[in-house]
């Protein structure tokens, strides 16, 4: 059995007795998964579960490995696992740039390098020259793109999308779309996508699970 | 983790010094104190107090005035809120009405005072040439025998409080849409108000209300300023005793410290009634379609009501200022012949010590406070569980058990330690009733903050520490000094904490302002409760500023 990607073990997430989903699935690196299902089925539970931050309202057993770990008890800040939500959260009290120095790994030592990090992460998503910018002033598309940048420079080993391209306009989100999953396919990241939107999941490309109605 | 000793120490603090001050209180009362010879258990120091003159007087008006400063301001508030809540005039008037909340209440007291004395500014400025006086009218306004203008005194400062209380439930509930409905049902405004929404809101705010009739039955610096005399109401003369240098007197405070208790407690039990024949009387009123159409008349008395409740609190602090720096100033002119700061210069070298113990416990006291809410929060976070059903009760019981009931017994086991008027010990009784506001004031934004940068975080692998230090604290920071603004608020209002547990050799601004109304001297009066106001308002301009100033790069941490 190939131990690389992300393996879903026999998960299943119950609400006071009744159960919202139950998966069991394996996601090679570079690849997507897309779960879809109406709002309310637990799609969002299930990210929740893998990232280690699941509202104890909610019994969930099973298991969660990366690369042939086991993640389920470890604490979610030691799980490295990438997370984007609806909206791009930027940190408002920090430039562009700090959100991305702040995202680097403390391993990687000195003020210069991390700052070229950044820097360069910026131009690989398009916003060279950024990093000074105030968060709050950039239009939804940038946010979405710094977001991005911010998620990948974080060294992750698994990456989790939670509606990412549901606030976007049309034509931006096909743009994003492109964009979020040649970056993980470059990355070689395992890739959990949850939506409601057909297009999310044709554009994604693997294999799409439906959850229950 | 650190944050887990935050709430059993929270619940330490706050109900520890409340149940053992409360030992402390009852054991004297019926006589066993063995420090003081006392023995025995007996009824005598009760004997004692009922023969004491005018003691059931003076519990009778304590009693009514906890009622009737609650119902007014209640009812203004209610009244208010029915009618214009959601319009521009609510808002100018909330913005208005907010800031008063820091003032403490000993300088709103005296600003009153000042305002409506037979010589004060309002007589001034009606004479001669309305009311035809040369000299201030022989009258008792300040200090009236029926406790009207201490009512008064506590309506115009207890309005702000129920008001922002008020106002942090009503997003809990859809005030708006329910009013469109009641309005096309053909309902006016106050009435669908009342009938629809108000149930819901009560009921959050219910502790706040029982809070503010036993803090109204039960406080002493007001009384002492507006208050009747001889006999003056019950707290007020229980402090008395519990400073009097007699050390035998301690027997007659505790029980007098137990008929204040009692004296609450029937307050709040005839509040109780009070909610039980309006409540359904209410209903009834909504069933029988009672529809109150036509109450703009309503409406724009409450809004003229509310506006001068606010605006007599400013004027008397406008008033307080200008006694400060009046030269002569003799009836009935409407402003002094001169402007001086004699008064300032004069009372400067014995301000200074009071001044430094006032600003060290005041900080002292908020530190501590600010970290214990914020440890409570944390732990709140990591376990999930919002302890409110039974936390709640126990944040607010400080505000609601009376003060002089538990304070006294508070006070007795630190001389019995050995530590009262020891800085430490002024600190820690602050934080017993600065913790409950920052607690309150804090938790809301914080349980708003949205969990997913929490989560965005530790996916970038972020700890939960450096989560709560760069990303939680940081955006919270505008919330969180807030908040420690409400507590050196708090702190430096306090009269009766500093007064028993300094032992008066620890004063401060308030207990020497509070010491100068039997005095009567205006001007140093205008100086001491100038200051006071003067240092809640700096608390809340730092804790404007600092923020505004870290983060004037960054648009959405002005909002």
């Amino acid at each position: 059995m190939n131990d690389k990607g992300l393996r879903l073990d026999d998960i299943r997430i119950s609400l006071g007795g009744t159960q919202l989903l139950s998966i069991t699935h394996t996601i090679e690196p570079g690849d997507v998964l897309t779960v879809m299902g109406p709002s309310g089925s637990g799609k969002s539970t299930l990210l929740a579960f893998i990232g280690g931050f699941l509202d104890p309202a909610f019994e969930a057993s099973g298991s969660v490995f990366i690369d042939g770990e086991d993640l389920t008890s470890i604490a979610s800040e030691d799980r490295h696992v990438g997370i984007l939500f609806q909206d791009p959260l930027l940190f408002p009290h920090m430039t562009v740039g700090g959100n991305l120095t702040f995202a680097i790994p403390s391993s990687v030592r000195g003020r210069a390098l991390r700052r070229d990090i950044a820097c360069r992460a910026l131009e690989g998503v398009e916003l060279a020259g950024y990093e000074d910018r105030d968060p709050d002033t950039l239009s939804g598309g940038q946010k979405a793109r710094v977001a991005l940048a911010r998620v990948l420079i974080a060294e992750p080993r698994a990456l989790l999308l939670d509606e990412p391209f549901s606030k976007l306009d049309a034509a931006l989100r096909q743009q994003m779309r492109d964009l979020v999953f040649s970056k993980a396919r470059q990355n070689g990241l395992p890739t959990l996508l949850v939506t409601h939107d057909e297009a999310d999941a044709a554009a994604a490309g693997g294999t799409v699970i439906q959850l229950g109605n | 983790m650190f944050s887990r000793l935050g709430p059993p120490l929270t619940i330490l603090l706050l109900a520890g010094p409340v149940f053992a001050g409360l030992a402390g209180t009852l054991l004297p009362a019926f006589g066993y104190l063995p420090a003081l010879g006392g023995d025995t258990f007996g009824f005598g120091p009760f004997a004692e107090l009922a023969q004491q003159t005018g003691i059931w007087r003076s519990a009778w008006m304590s009693y009514y005035t906890g009622v009737a400063a609650a119902a007014v301001s209640l009812l203004l508030v209610l009244l208010f809120v029915a009618a214009w809540a959601g319009t521009r005039a609510f808002a100018t008037i909330q913005h208005l009405v907010s800031p008063l909340l820091s003032v403490p209440h000993a300088a709103a007291a005296f600003g009153f005072a000042f305002l409506i004395a037979p010589s004060g500014v309002l007589s001034r400025l009606a004479s001669p040439w309305l009311t035809g006086w040369e000299r201030p009218p022989d009258v008792i306004i300040v200090n009236d025998g029926a406790a009207l203008s201490l009512i008064a005194g506590l309506v115009v400062k207890e309005v702000p409080f129920l008001l922002l209380v008020t106002l942090a439930a009503l997003p809990q509930v859809p005030v708006e849409r329910t009013r469109k409905i009641t309005a096309l049902l053909g309902y006016g405004r106050i009435a669908g108000f009342i009938y629809a929404s108000w149930p819901q809101i009560y009921r959050q705010i219910r502790l706040a209300v029982l809070a503010v009739i036993a803090f109204s039955a039960s406080v002493v610096d007001v009384a002492a300023i507006l208050g009747p005399t001889l006999p003056g109401t019950l707290a007020v003369r229980l402090a008395g005793w519990m400073n009097d240098p007699e050390i035998s007197m301690r027997f007659l405070a505790s029980a007098g410290a137990l008929l204040q208790l009692g004296v609450a407690v029937a307050a709040i039990l005839t509040w109780i009634a009070l909610e039980k024949t309006l409540g359904p009387l209410v209903q009834v009123m909504a069933q029988a379609g009672y529809s109150l159409r036509r109450d703009r008349w309503l409406r724009l008395a409450v809004l003229w009501l509310m506006a001068l409740a606010a605006g007599i609190v400013f004027a008397g602090l406008g008033a307080l200022a200008i006694w400060s720096v009046a030269g002569l100033w003799q009836f009935p002119d409407a402003l002094p012949d001169s402007v001086t700061l004699k008064s300032w210069m004069r009372a400067a070298p014995r301000i200074a010590g009071p001044l430094l113990t006032t600003c060290i416990v005041a900080v002292c006291a908020t530190a501590i406070a600010v970290a214990l809410a914020m440890m409570c929060l944390v732990r709140e976070d990591a376990t999930g569980k919002r302890a409110t059903r039974f936390a709640l009760p126990l944040i607010y019981l400080p505000l609601v058990v009376p003060q002089v009931a538990f304070l006294f017994g508070l006070q007795l086991l630190f001389i019995l330690s050995g530590t009262v008027a020891s800085l430490p010990a002024l600190i820690f009784a602050h934080v017993v009733f600065v913790l409950p506001y920052v607690f309150l004031s804090l938790s809301d934004p914080w349980r708003a903050f949205d969990k997913r940068y929490e989560a965005v975080a530790a996916g970038l692998g972020k700890s939960r520490s450096t989560m709560l230090w760069r990303i939680r604290a940081p955006m919270l920071l505008r919330a969180i000094l807030t908040a420690a603004a409400v507590g050196f608020a708090v702190s430096i209002g306090q009269y009766l904490p500093t007064l028993l547990v300094g032992a008066g050799r620890l004063p401060t601004i308030t207990t020497e302002a509070v010491a100068l109304a039997s005095g009567g001297n205006r001007r140093v009066i205008g100086v001491y409760a100038f200051l006071q106001m003067l240092l809640p308002l700096a608390g809340f301009a730092v804790a404007t500023l600092v923020p505004a100033l870290l983060f004037r790069r960054f648009r959405a941490m002005r909002a």
